[in-house]
């Protein structure tokens, strides 16, 4: 069985937590026990209907205060396909939890009410997709039954859902209209919407093509663990353990290692004692080569001909995650990309992108909590990056600071030639 | 695994990403530790341990919370197992505790080691310098749980901080903790009980024999099926009978039920989780029932 990871997010009254809740109770996920409580809590709260969104916000925060406080996980299966939703609030911390959940999303959900149209709100969630390069997105006309079904009411909203997206980077993007609270078009095709011709929202999410969301041409293999058993059994093993971020690896291929720029050919690829002939992204595997190399954690393996950019100086698009400090030029932190961790110093902020309006702020000096910028920083070592939308593993990265340990940004590179 | 089809079925999936968070924290920590019970995810987390250092011995010794009440089916498994691993078993005993004066054994008629489990656990972590502890805990068990982070940092108390975590990006997880401090791994984070008992069957794995149907006297106590044994004697006045019963979660006896069952082999038991309505937890635990926010004060507090 497959499994997609989808994120969503929006607002209270967009029909988001219907909608999800319409998929885990028709998905027969939702457990008994979990909807009494649920049940319970939202009368002892006075709410007239069962309060869905109850089902995770379970932190007592966010029950005493009726918010979600941060991303919650939930899981759900058909016989097709299991799902991992990545559930994201609507309110004010929404672009850095948003952008924690498209970080590992292959679909991004965002919701529109049909009679309100393409919002503010509507169009971030488009743009952090697509800063985030999610694959897959869907974008749900809801409350069709407020429209009275009405095919032009669709329409309007389409296009103009449309004309936005064609200027960001959306690779794939499927427009369906839905009535999450009936139910129409969620798990069947509704019979109110004749004009419709596309499929349900739940057939899509179980059929669509997940298979090349990664990078299966460069190969980029960053070194996490040496394995060296010192055994009797095993004395001379030396493997080079990692996670495959892109490319298949093959016994017999050629392979370069970063930094030392020293070749080497692939001899085996290990899993648990079983020898596999070839590896692809997202695999945790165990390389052998044939030469012995002095390789180490943080050390990156790809091909002669077609290796990740090693630079000390990064261009990236970078989105600030801590409230009450700001980001500025000058500034210090540890930088964690693939394996490789690193200080680094902002030296230049290009500008402060307007996610409302795609209106670049040249003249800005910092960067605040949930504000997204470009920026250059100069790093106290090589790292082996390509472009964040040709990689998503080897072109992110994370900043940390030193003094609290804190995570405090998300960077994508955004060009290799600085 | 065809090597046409690039797309892994989802049991490999969370087998990588949990082998991938594994290595993380050999690489960059510099004493981690495993909680092992002898539960079904602490056995999972386990065979995934030996799978990301394989043909290498796991690199960090495992931990047990003992409470001196658990089933002597598990604790004879745990040993069994580690033997079988060549690994270090450290046992974090509550008896120890109770005997030191660190906590005292709570009595009454439905007494249960399970909250004060939290000392011994946090000596454990602090006696053996433990800067990283690997737990089985998932997102679909408890709502508290769905919320935790992979890399769950833990100040020098041991306190989890649920409106303060680390935002968690990409597979990129930050381990970064003062002297003191330390953090909770959770690699089985997104796997759900359903993937558990797959990759169990998958991978051939034993479980200790209570986890399979089998016939033991019971009784009723809050709608859930309580053993009777030393510790858990029957309730006055509850009528004792002897059915066929298994469990669905291994813990301390006297705040673990069975359930009803006659799901003797992992096709039947699969069978069953995948057509239960209620879930794991709320099915067997008696711990989980005192309030709606007990998993996240137990959690604040250290707890697993």
């Amino acid at each position: 069985m497959e499994l997609l990871r989808l994120a969503t997010a929006g607002s209270v009254d967009d029909g988001k937590s219907t909608l999800i809740g319409r998929l885990l109770y028709d998905s027969k996920s939702i457990f008994e026990d979990q909807l009494e409580a649920v049940e319970r809590t939202s009368r002892d709260q006075g709410a007239e209907y069962t309060n869905l969104a109850l089902l995770t916000d379970g932190l007592r925060a966010e029950r005493e205060q009726g918010i979600t406080i941060d991303v919650a996980y939930r899981y759900f299966a058909t016989p097709k396909r299991k799902f991992i939703i990545a559930d994201t609030p609507g309110h004010i911390q929404y672009t850095r939890n948003m952008v924690t959940g498209a970080s590992t999303a292959n679909l991004t959900m965002i919701l529109v009410d049909a009679r309100n149209g393409v919002i503010e709100q509507s169009r971030r969630h488009a743009f952090l997709s697509s800063l985030l390069r999610v694959p897959h997105v869907v974008m749900l006309v809801n409350k069709m039954d407020l429209v009275d079904y009405d095919e032009a009411a669709y329409q309007k909203v389409a296009d103009d859902f449309r004309a936005f997206a064609a200027k960001l980077d959306i690779p794939d993007l499927t427009i369906i209209p839905i009535s999450a609270l009936q139910g129409d078009n969620v798990v069947h095709r509704s019979e109110n919407m004749p004009w419709y011709e596309g499929s349900s929202l739940l057939h899509h999410l179980e059929n669509i093509h997940i298979g090349s969301d990664q990078n299966l041409i460069d190969v980029r293999f960053p070194v996490q663990y040496v394995i060296r058993p010192q055994s009797d059994a095993f004395h001379d093993y030396r493997g080079y353990a990692g996670t495959v971020s892109g490319g298949t690896i093959k016994v017999g291929d050629e392979v370069m290692v970063q930094p030392s720029g020293l070749t080497s050919r692939v001899v085996g690829i290990d899993l648990f004692g079983e020898e596999l002939q070839e590896a692809h992204p997202p695999m945790s595997v165990s390389v052998r080569l044939a030469d012995d190399l002095d390789i180490s954690r943080g050390d990156m393996l790809c091909r002669p001909h077609n290796h990740p950019h090693a630079t000390q100086d990064l261009d990236a698009m970078v989105v600030w995650m801590q409230q009450g400090t700001r980001i500025q030029e000058g500034n210090r932190y540890i930088i964690k990309h693939t394996t490789r961790t690193a200080k680094t110093i902002v030296k230049d902020l290009q500008y402060r992108l307007d996610i409302n309006d795609l209106h670049r702020d040249e003249k800005t000096t910092s960067l605040g909590l949930n504000e997204i910028g470009r920026l250059t920083l100069r790093i106290t070592q090589p790292l082996f990056v390509d472009e964040y939308r040709r990689n998503r593993q080897t072109g992110s990265f994370i900043l940390i600071d030193e003094a609290s340990g804190a995570t405090v940004a998300a960077g994508m590179v955004v060009d290799t030639d600085v | 695994m065809s090597s046409i089809d690039y797309q892994l079925s989802q049991l490999d999936l969370l087998e990588a990403e949990s082998i991938h968070i594994m290595r993380e924290v050999a690489a960059e920590f510099e004493r981690p530790g495993l909680l092992f019970s002898g539960g079904k995810d602490s056995i999972v987390m386990l065979r995934l341990a030996e799978k990301a250092f394989w043909p290498a011995k796991i690199p960090f010794p495992l931990m047990h919370v003992d409470t001196g009440h658990n089933f002597d089916e598990v604790i004879d498994f745990r040993d069994r197992r580690v033997n079988e691993l060549g690994a270090r078993l450290i046992v974090a005993s509550v008896e120890d505790a109770i005997a030191e004066g660190l906590v005292v054994d709570p009595t009454g008629p439905r007494a249960s080691r399970n909250s004060i489990q939290t000392v011994p656990l946090l000596k454990g972590i602090i006696d053996n310098k433990f800067d990283a502890v690997f737990g089985g805990a998932r997102r679909d068990e408890e709502k508290a749980r769905a919320k935790e982070r992979v890399f769950s940092f833990r100040d020098e108390f041991g306190q989890w901080d649920p409106k303060a975590q680390r935002p968690e990006l990409w597979s990129l997880y930050n381990g970064r903790h003062r002297q003191g401090e330390h953090i909770r791994i959770f690699p089985l984070s997104n796997w759900t009980e359903l993937d558990i008992w797959q990759y169990i069957q998958r991978e051939e794995l034993e479980l200790p024999s209570i986890y399979y149907a089998h016939r033991r006297p019971v009784f009723w106590r809050d709608n859930m099926l309580m053993a009777v044994t030393d510790v858990t004697p029957a309730d006055e006045g509850a009528e004792v009978f002897e059915t066929e019963v298994r469990y669905r979660t291994v813990g301390d006896m006297t705040c673990t039920a069975a359930v009803e069952s006659d799901a003797d082999t992992l096709d039947k038991i699969i069978e069953d989780v995948a057509a239960s309505r209620i879930t794991e937890r709320g099915a067997t635990r008696a711990d989980d029932r005192a309030s709606e926010a007990a998993m996240e004060d137990r959690k604040r507090e250290g707890y697993f």
